[in-house]
């Protein structure tokens, strides 16, 4: 068991035949995930990698089983694509793109509400269930399957402590990067609800960073409904404020965003909070042996 | 990206947003000359700085002629004005704008924002306009309305007209009102901005509503369709490094300390800022080098890094995913090369082809010190300054 992608997830590619779907397409396949259909508009016929690639996505979808799509088109265009994957019932879209307009994002997540497709990203490093499926930009090698989900604003720093985890002989059951982008897809608490009644999943690492009041809403969720030991960190204890969020946006949430803010809520909620970036990994053995 | 208030409020005229008369003057004769040409019992000479505070700072004279004009313009031209957002050094004024005077009956605050948690866009309003709006929620909560903006439909007239009711704007100025918050809304959709403030939006005596100030953010991500706005960037008003680093697609802010930060991915950079803290130093910037950067960009960042005459020392933490670390090692071989490098160099990488980078490192003749784990690398540094 795991959450969202297994050995059984078939992957299509949306830009595929742009540098970068080319390189993680090829990265994906060699770590074992059924890459099966690709799109570009105006290469429909051709392949890459063995792959077939169509002109559309519906065409993609009828011609193949495909039941997640993986973007990776430049931002102008990134909008529209995940619009196409909703608009052909692909359950699964995960955006990696960065750079994306807010306007845009506000778009689609209006155009998803009611749609059966559930959408991860953008500007997210994607999911990867170790060793049956990758889909999306993280290295495949540190990971090593295991029982501890992950979940994570950021895509580096999920790295690192996936890193330290496996270091510690610890594996993984799922790690999804959410993204960093003020509109995105999965939230933390739609993560969480899934690894909580995921039965490979034992406990659960949750990485977030300053702004917004995601990891407070999530902290919230944790305290009221979590069934499994929790290890947090927040990355921007040292961060200016004002740089990065506009003094409005913190008033709409309540007047929250910092760090400080957000570690209280998570110990407030049980959560085992490491005190240092390096000693994520380390929280989550004291976690799991004092289970 | 931020822009003046004078910008601000030709965008807002655009879109039907009333704004007072007013003219931007660089030099002390021209801001006479506005005067004169504005007219009226008074004018207004406010500075031209991308930061807010500018009232208690001594950025905004209220004029009685114009040659009052002229002496206030020469006052506050080519000085630094201070703020409580500026810090201690202040801003540079290099221009101000004059305005004519209005006849206040009432100040409100009016500002479409993103709001994160519902993925929307949402109108802001209060009756304590003129204040801070942090402060406003600290003191009164009660005081600040919001409608949240379905992006379908955009701002209904019912919602502006519930606000407009609710701030007990006076009836023969209901639709004025609402025309008011409709062309802000059309300013923050169509420009792509992150944030639209009018702040006071006042009430004249004569029963005219019009925004006395204004500031808008744009979101930099739609900057490809948005070539007009891109325009107005004041490379004055930015951080030298900062521009420097944004000419290469990196991601760079300056702060207080003195260990320099060369990071890939913007979490990973603020933990390695944050780690630095732990061990009791303090970071010199934030700088995310993206995921796939090259040996090119790497070297860049590197001399953008240097430039700053405070860092006295670096510290390189890059967790190779798609980066390769034989890729970041030979960059910042031939960067230290290059540029001489006079301050200790702490290196830590992990990820792909990281034995490869390693012997790079180890090969290159440098004094490089190298560390295995984020804390070791941090101790390591923290001890070398």
């Amino acid at each position: 068991m795991s959450i969202l992608v297994n050995k059984n997830t078939r992957v299509l590619t949306q830009g595929i035949t742009g540098a970068t779907g080319q390189f993680h397409t090829r990265a994906c396949q060699e770590y074992g995930t059924q890459m099966v259909a690709g799109v570009t508009p105006g290469k429909g016929g051709t392949s890459y990698a063995g792959i077939p690639i169509f002109d559309t996505v519906e065409h993609a979808v009828k011609e193949t089983d495909v039941n997640a799509t993986v973007i990776y088109v430049p931002p102008p265009f990134a909008a529209d694509a995940i619009l196409e994957a909703a608009d052909a019932g692909i359950p699964l879209i995960i955006c990696i793109t960065e750079g994306v307009p807010v306007r845009d994002m506000v778009k689609v997540k209006r155009y998803l509400a009611g749609r059966s497709s559930q959408l991860l990203g953008p500007n997210c490093p994607g999911t990867i269930t170790p060793g049956e499926c990758k889909i999306g930009i993280m290295p495949g090698h540190i990971h090593t399957p295991g029982h501890v989900g992950v979940v994570s604003r950021s895509g580096t720093l999920t790295y690192e402590a996936v890193d330290q985890l496996t270091r510690l002989g610890i594996g993984q059951s799922s790690c999804v990067g959410i993204g960093g982008d003020p509109v995105h897809g999965f939230e933390f608490v739609d993560v969480l609800k899934m690894f909580n009644q995921d039965a490979a999943t034992k406990a659960v690492i949750m990485i977030g960073e300053i702004g917004g009041s995601a990891e407070e809403e999530a902290a919230i969720w944790i305290k009221d409904n979590m069934k499994k030991p929790v290890v947090g960190f927040i990355a921007g204890q040292t961060a200016p404020p004002g740089k990065r969020m506009g003094h409005a946006g913190a008033i709409i949430s309540g007047g929250k965003g910092t760090a400080t803010e957000k570690i209280e809520a998570m110990k407030q909620a049980g959560i085992r909070m490491a005190s240092s970036p390096a000693t994520i990994g380390r929280a989550m053995q004291e976690a799991l042996a004092n289970q | 990206m931020n822009i003046h208030e004078f910008q601000a409020k030709e965008i807002l005229r655009r879109f039907g947003v009333p704004v007072p008369r007013g003219l931007v003057a660089s030099t002390a004769e021209e801001a006479r000359r506005a005067a004169t040409e504005l007219g009226g019992a008074t004018c207004v000479v406010k500075a031209q700085i991308h930061a807010g505070g500018r009232g208690k700072g001594g950025g905004v004279k209220v004029v009685k002629n114009a040659e009052e004009a002229a002496v206030k313009a020469r006052e506050m031209l080519g000085k630094n004005l201070v703020t409580h957002q500026t810090g201690p050094a202040g801003r540079e004024v290099r221009r101000v704008l004059v305005e004519e005077g209005l006849n206040i009956e009432r100040e409100l605050y009016l500002a479409m924002v993103l709001d994160r948690a519902q993925s929307r866009v949402s109108v802001i309003c209060s009756s304590e306009g003129g204040v801070e709006i942090e402060e406003v929620a600290a003191t009164h909560p009660e005081k600040i309305l919001k409608e949240s903006i379905d992006p379908v439909i955009g701002l209904a007239g019912f919602q502006c007209r519930r606000l407009a009711y609710a701030l007990g704007i006076p009836t023969p100025l209901t639709n004025k009102t609402v025309a008011v918050m409709q062309g802000l809304y059309q300013a923050y959709e169509q420009c792509d901005a992150s944030l639209a403030e009018i702040n006071p939006l006042v009430i004249t005596k004569e029963g005219q509503v019009i925004a006395l100030d204004a500031k808008m953010n744009f979101d930099s991500n739609a900057f490809f369709r948005q070539k007009d706005i891109v325009a107005l960037r004041d490379l004055n008003e930015e951080d030298p490094r900062e521009i420097e680093a944004s000419k290469y697609d990196l991601s760079y802010i300056s702060l207080d300390g003195n260990i320099a930060c060369m990071v890939n991915g913007a979490g990973l950079a603020m933990a390695t800022m944050d780690i630095i803290k732990v061990y009791g130093g303090e970071p010199a910037n934030f700088l995310d080098v993206g995921g796939g950067a090259d040996k090119e960009k790497v070297a860049q960042a590197f001399r953008i890094l240097l430039s700053d005459p405070r860092v006295r020392g670096v510290l390189i933490n890059i967790f190779g995913g798609i980066m390769r670390c034989d890729v970041l090692a030979q960059g910042v071989v031939e960067a230290a090369r290059e540029l001489k490098i006079g301050v200790p160099l702490v290196v830590r990488m992990q990820g792909t082809n990281v034995e490869i980078g390693k012997k790079i490192l180890a090969d290159s003749g440098l004094a490089i010190i190298s560390a295995e784990t984020m804390s070791e690398a941090a101790e390591k540094i923290v001890q070398a300054v």
